[in-house]
């Protein structure tokens, strides 16, 4: 399928197993500890932990950081990075920091907006955009070259990732970029987080038909939900989230104590409807500040233990 | 055209309350096409500062004048004989002219009195919108004539983003998403197979980022 | 039809020809208020000339408000052709507020009152 690297997630993957994924935030403070809390939590259930980073264009602790710190403690992070903050010296120069701890898992974004975020007055740089970034790290790895030409004397090992929402744009045109991002050497994709399963199903046999799913593995993006008032709030007002009205009546039809624990069921019975799905290769699994759900998800979706790999 | 919109009076008024002799000067050129400094605003303008100093009881002289354009030196140059008896000039000409009469009459306060904000259309009377971002090196041939640098909030060359939805911007959902744009027009001239390549990174050196341009065009010089 | 003599009118083919200027020199020369009387909406005979002259009349109290006079002294008043006691109505409104807000406060005591 491409390039070989050490990554963990890459082997997994590769060996035909489902891929399973989660993410933490790293916090607004110098607090290191808080993301280590945060992995200890995850860390023997799945096979490699993201970092966002400003994720919404909020400051926080940045993902470099925070991955070099779980690398540390032995686990697998996915360097999350956004071309709104950085432009291609900054972007290279982490690169390789990042590689010299061995990390070798990036997942490519353009990131949102800075409106969105704590500080909108900022002056955005997007010198690239996720798809130059992916191309950025596939000629670093591969040529040992930077953007401008001049040589590597040692390459970043990237296992090189991109997201995608396909509840985002219409149908012809989520498929077109992904096989963009394909082309220009996307490995991994991470989707938005999936309520409308329908639509999702509709959007891989697109990817099937291309036989994009051979050049790629996609793990399937899920957020349990943490009751009605969580549904209504991404339904209503967060951009790109499709959430079906039975997904409400579900969490409606239950006692609110109770709701948090029929959103993780939800999740599980999800996961475990795509399994089915052809072109599924695995499952990120955002829990966000409630990632002590996630070993039980895992388990309960049949996803647990993780596979070894060398 | 360059778009500019007026600056709040207050603004102008705090800027000249010093002085005694105000010129306000205008501009028939492209501050004209979006009614924020051509003759009747020079007018319009003149006459408001003229009631606010009065009612203020503070001696105050506005002269109103409007030139053909202020980024060329033989129009600027007409101000030479009448420039003396102000005291500052308040240019409603896009920054470029404010620029340049400051230039050519060093000695002279030069004040701005609108906001230059973009190079754009008219789009219907009284609705101005950005169209091109000043790049250096255009690229509208291969995006069905529309610019992602200008009309995509993250100027991206491979778009559209996650956030694109129903055609808006996640930006503001009065933004078109620049990318469903491009995508549409492709499709409608047939160029779809542009939309799948990767485009490489962008050289900036041509944009603002590579500093202050220049062009020189010889066979013009005298 | 009697109306007060303290307006003056000038006469236009239709209230669209009145321009924010228009309204603004005639403060500016002294005089305490203006109205702008058009057609009923519907009914200019110029199709829009009213409207126009409705966002005109706005434009220019938010000037006034900026500058720190009362927008109450420019108004725009909606009648048709034939109602003259209508007229006289809002002429004595007209007069009553402006009264109320007192003098232009841009006239000092000792000026030589403009003409239009």
């Amino acid at each position: 399928m491409s390039t070989t690297t050490p990554s963990k997630l890459q082997k997994i993957l590769a060996a035909g197993h489902f891929g399973v994924t989660t993410e933490c935030g790293p916090p607004r403070s110098c607090d290191g500890g808080v993301v280590e809390e945060k992995a200890k939590h995850v860390a023997g259930h799945v096979d490699a932990i993201n970092v966002t980073d400003n994720q919404t264009a909020v400051v926080r602790m940045c993902s470099l950081a925070s991955c070099i710190r779980l690398r540390i403690m032995g686990l697998e992070p996915v360097l999350q990075m956004v071309t709104r903050d950085r432009n291609r010296i900054g972007l290279q120069s982490d690169l390789l920091g990042a590689a010299s701890f061995g990390i070798n898992n990036v997942l490519c974004l353009t990131g949102d907006h800075q409106s969105f975020g704590d500080h909108p007055e900022a002056a955005n740089v997007f010198d690239l955009d996720s798809t130059q970034l992916i191309q950025t790290v596939k000629m670093m790895r591969d040529e040992a070259k930077l953007l401008s030409g001049a040589e590597l004397k040692t390459c970043p090992q990237m296992f090189i990732g991109a997201a995608e929402n396909p509840f985002a744009d219409p149908f012809d045109v989520r498929v077109s970029r992904l096989a963009k991002k394909v082309a220009a050497g996307a490995q991994f994709i991470q989707t938005q987080c999936i309520y409308n399963l329908d639509k999702f199903k509709k959007w891989m046999q697109g990817i099937v038909d291309r036989g994009l799913h051979e050049k790629v593995h996609i793990l399937a993006g899920f957020t349990p939900m943490k009751g009605v008032g969580m549904a209504k709030y991404m339904k209503n007002r967060v951009p790109g989230m499709d959430v079906p009205d039975d997904i409400i009546k579900r969490l409606q039809g239950v006692p609110k104590e109770k709701q948090s624990d029929e959103g993780i069921n939800i999740c599980i019975e999800h996961i475990q409807e795509l399994k089915e799905v052809k072109g599924v290769a695995g499952f990120h699994i955002m829990a966000i500040e409630w990632e002590e759900k996630v070993p039980e998800i895992v388990e309960r979706a049949g996803l647990y233990p993780r596979p070894k790999v060398d | 055209m360059i778009m500019a919109k007026a600056k709040p009076i207050e603004e102008i008024i705090d800027e000249i309350k010093e002085f005694k002799r105000i010129l306000i000067a205008g501009c028939n050129g492209c501050v004209t096409v979006c009614e924020a400094g051509g003759m009747k605003e020079v007018e319009v303008l003149a006459s408001a500062l003229r009631m606010y100093f009065k009612k203020a009881g503070q001696d105050m002289e506005i002269g109103e004048i409007s030139l053909t354009r202020q980024c060329d030196k033989e129009y600027i140059k007409e101000l030479r004989d009448g420039i003396g008896k102000y005291d500052a000039v308040v240019s409603l000409a896009c920054g470029a002219g404010v620029q340049f009469l400051a230039e050519m009459y060093e000695t002279k306060p030069i004040l701005p009195g609108v906001d230059t904000c973009f190079i754009g259309v008219t789009e219907e009377p009284g609705v101005w919108t950005e169209r091109c971002a000043a790049c250096g090196e255009c690229m509208l041939a291969s995006t069905g004539g529309i610019c992602p640098i200008a009309r995509c909030s993250k100027r991206m060359a491979n778009g559209p983003c996650g956030g694109s939805s129903d055609g808006k911007c996640e930006v503001n959902k009065e933004i078109a998403c620049g990318w469903q744009l491009i995508y549409d027009r492709l499709k409608a001239l047939g160029q779809l197979d542009r939309f799948e390549k990767p485009v490489s990174p962008k050289n900036w050196k041509t944009s603002r980022d590579g500093g202050p341009r220049k062009i020189i065009r010889e066979v013009s010089r005298q | 039809m009697s109306y007060p003599s303290n307006i003056r009118i000038v006469k236009v083919p239709c209230t669209g020809s009145v321009a924010p200027i228009h309204l603004l020199r005639t403060l500016e020369k002294g005089a305490d208020g203006v109205f702008v009387a058009g057609c009923l909406e519907g009914d200019c005979h110029y199709q829009a000339g009213n409207l126009r002259a409705r966002k005109r009349v706005d434009y220019v109290q938010e000037i006034l408000k900026s500058i720190g006079i009362e927008p109450e002294r420019v108004v725009m008043y909606n009648l048709s052709a034939g109602e003259g006691p209508r007229f006289a109505e809002i002429a004595v409104e007209m007069t009553e507020k402006i009264r109320q807000l007192g003098p232009n406060p841009i006239k000092r005591q000792g000026d030589v009152k403009e003409t239009a």
